[in-house]
């Protein structure tokens, strides 16, 4: 837009007017976005870097992020944490993500009924509230009046049932997939509407040339929706990353057993506003935020500068 | 209940209404609490009879959502308009409130010699000097036993450990009952119900506790790990599945008969008496061996203190000594079956079971959670460290000797016992 003339440019026999309209449509989403999210975001980036000393909020530098890392207990933590929020985050990108390709291909299968309601059904969960969704799994999970034991023993499996949600090994297994459960129609619909718009063009030239079936999906169809993967890969990183509220009404606050379900989120949580006798501090849960918030804008760039560069598009 | 609650508060607010006109002369003291759920009995019972005795004290009692209650205090006590009397949380959330001067002395209270040291422990400051609120209740732990289940098995009620086992071992053989209804996945009821109801057996109460305040017992120590072991042989007796199973979980599971033994606090009792249908006895954390002192973890749970700014201190503090009565701690604790008057004179109970639990305080010496005072101001937190590590010791995730080992380790990155 280097040609737009300047208002001083006495030259130019044609003003163009000063475009108010469009700062007046963007400030009410610019005051609203300012004040619930840029605003805070500033004031946890600040609340960081003070700590209370002698009942005085002080400034103190990165000496909070000094605690988290260098202090053996919070590092524990912490790290056991941000360990436990990348398995979180790979059983998403190993089950949901290649779940959700594979429930797309399916229902985009031109012979295959009943698709709508599948769709419809696939994507429930996801709508369904968290709360919801927690207590109904810890219900068909328990091992006293829960479906799975029953079910397991009317085919004679019974010895393969475990109370998986209270063993350290499975906890955080079984809370994943709880969460892939919940959120599979997300990446099923992206494809799906990516799926969709491949032009049949593109197909029946791969089927003029022999590519069909299998080999027509692997070489045809999913170079041209790696751009919708790629999308939902970081919308997976950033929503498990901000992940909190499943864990803690299935696993409770302190994310146990052991701390194995225990993730950046629940850590804030507990840091942050406390927890039955711990107090809340709120320096240390600010800290944790923007750690967490570093994190995310990490995973964010390198895929928006490194992985999204590099990625061919098609145009049709 | 709610509906009840909020005409009760409408009631309370037109009776004040009308009274603050027509009696001018009237003081009128406002009771602030968490405790919505006794709004009724302090309306029925509790107020009529302080007022029947004091003519010309008007009392209002004005609960906040157990939830909002903190929060909201603290707001109103910093803005000058909250009540003349609160209600105490135990330990450092009124302490506080006394430190920040919000709450008055109430040492030369008359009344305040009804209570021993232990019970006003939880709103005393670190050096025993002050006491700012008058104890009201504490809830014992012990366990609650299956009548019906214990005489079909032809059981006795275990008095030592080795008794105990005894019992778990008859009723997993027989195999009608779950031996004991408690699980590890909420983490807190094996810390609460497990590690808090046994162990001061082992670390002989009080004695323990101080001395792991002033740092000369450590939590590795012979006293602190021994009621790990024992939780740790728990474990085979538990249900199915017991790393899965809830407090709620649990709770079903002995009210609906399937469990034998359940290892309570006494707050259970009165949903326990409306749910289940067999008859129900209690019996006391057993001793190691036969004869030794028993010891009980009676805890203090709520207190009642004066507002420091309270423009009718006089009349508060006759309310307190009210409260501090022998008459009150008697309609307290028979209204409320499983919270305990902490007042020295006994107060007669008419539920059976609650006078189970409180006539342990004769033959047992009492103490409080030893997480509680003091030792839980820092991060990590040792009240939420020992749910995790009380649950592991269960599971099998950590030996005793870890999970204490653990738990020290915890606490020496912060606390520094006054030498």
């Amino acid at each position: 837009m280097s040609d737009i003339p300047s208002t001083h440019d006495e030259m130019q026999p044609i003003r163009r007017p000063v475009r108010w309209h469009v700062g007046v449509f963007l400030l009410p989403a610019l005051i609203v976005y300012t004040a619930v999210m840029i605003l805070p975001l500033i004031e946890t980036l600040r609340l960081s870097l003070f700590n209370t000393v002698d009942g005085q909020s002080t400034f103190v530098g990165l000496g909070n992020f000094k605690v988290l890392f260098g202090d053996e207990r919070w590092a524990h933590d912490f790290w056991n944490a941000l360990k436990n929020n990348f398995v979180f985050f790979t059983i998403h990108m190993l089950v949901q993500n290649p779940i959700g390709v594979a429930l797309a291909a399916m229902l985009s299968l031109p012979k295959l009924r009943f698709a709508a309601f599948y769709r419809t059904a696939i994507f429930l969960p996801t709508l369904l509230s968290f709360v919801i969704v927690g207590f109904i799994w810890k219900l068909i999970l328990s091992p006293i009046w829960g479906v799975s034991p029953f079910l397991l023993d009317v085919v004679g499996l019974k010895s393969l049932f475990s109370p998986w949600l209270g063993k350290p090994n499975s906890a955080l297994i079984a809370v994943s997939l709880i969460s892939v459960w919940q959120y599979v129609g997300i990446p099923m619909m992206l494809i799906y509407a990516a799926l969709l718009n491949i032009p049949d063009e593109v197909i029946e030239a791969a089927e003029c040339d022999g590519v069909t079936g299998w080999s027509q999906f692997f070489k045809i169809k999913l170079p041209l929706i790696l751009p919708a993967i790629g999308i939902i890969s970081i919308l997976t990183f950033v929503g498990n990353f901000n992940a909190f509220d499943l864990i803690y009404t299935v696993q409770g606050a302190l994310a146990g057993p052991d701390g194995s379900t225990d993730i950046l989120g629940t850590l804030l949580y507990r840091t942050f506003f406390g927890f039955q006798l711990q107090l809340g501090d709120r320096s240390m849960g600010a800290t944790i935020a923007t750690v967490m918030f570093l994190i995310i804008l990490a995973g964010v760039s390198l895929y928006l500068f490194v992985i999204q560069r590099r990625m061919r598009r098609y145009q049709f | 209940m709610t509906r009840n609650a909020i005409k009760g508060l409408l009631l309370a607010t037109s009776i004040l209404g009308t009274a603050g006109i027509a009696q001018a002369a009237d003081t009128t003291l406002t009771v602030e609490s968490w405790r919505n759920d006794d709004l009724s009995i302090w309306q029925e019972k509790i107020i009529p009879a302080f007022e029947a005795k004091n003519p010309g004290i008007k009392v209002v009692f004005a609960p906040t959502a157990p939830t909002e209650y903190n929060a909201a205090l603290n707001a109103k006590l910093d803005a000058g308009s909250a009540g003349d009397l609160i209600t105490c949380r135990p330990f450092d959330a009124s302490l506080e409130l006394f430190n920040k001067g919000h709450l008055a002395g109430l040492n030369d209270l008359p009344g305040m010699e009804n209570f021993s040291d232990v019970a006003k422990s939880a709103w005393t400051t670190d050096d025993g000097a002050t006491t700012f609120c008058v104890p009201m209740a504490s809830v014992i732990h012990g366990f609650i036993y299956n009548k019906d289940a214990f005489d079909q098995l032809g059981l006795k009620v275990p008095a030592t450990e080795a008794e105990f086992f005894d019992v778990l071992e008859k009723i997993k053989a027989e195999g009608s009952y779950i031996p004991m209804a408690m699980g590890t996945k909420d983490l807190w009821e094996a810390a609460t119900m497990g590690y808090q109801n046994i162990g001061p057996t082992y670390w002989k109460g009080e004695e323990g506790r101080k001395a792991l305040i002033k740092g000369e017992q450590k939590l590795t120590d012979e006293g602190w790990v021994e009621p790990f072991r024992v939780l740790a042989k728990w474990k085979d007796y538990l249900g199915d599945g017991f790393e899965a199973q809830t407090y709620p979980d649990s709770q079903n599971l002995f009210t609906l008969g399937r469990a034998a033994i359940y290892p309570a606090g006494s707050w259970e009792i009165g949903l326990f008496n409306t749910q289940a249908q067999f008859k129900m006895g209690a019996f006391p954390p057993p001793v190691k061996n036969a004869g030794d002192t028993c010891y009980i973890s009676d805890h203090n749970d709520i207190g009642i203190g004066l507002n420091a700014k309270s423009a009718n201190a006089d009349a508060a503090k006759k309310f307190l000594s009210f409260v501090a009565s022998p008459e009150f701690a008697d309609i307290y604790a028979n209204s409320l079956p499983g919270f305990f008057s902490l007042n020295s004179t006994a107060v007669k109970m008419n539920d059976p079971l609650a006078q189970e639990f409180v006539s342990w305080r004769e033959k047992c010496k009492p103490t409080i959670r030893s997480t509680y005072q003091i030792l839980s101001r820092g991060t990590p937190n040792l009240e939420n460290e020992t749910w995790t590590e009380s649950a592991n010791v269960i599971n099998g995730t950590d030996t005793p000797e870890q999970a204490a080992e653990k738990l020290q380790k915890g606490l020496d990155s912060w606390y520094k016992p006054a030498k």
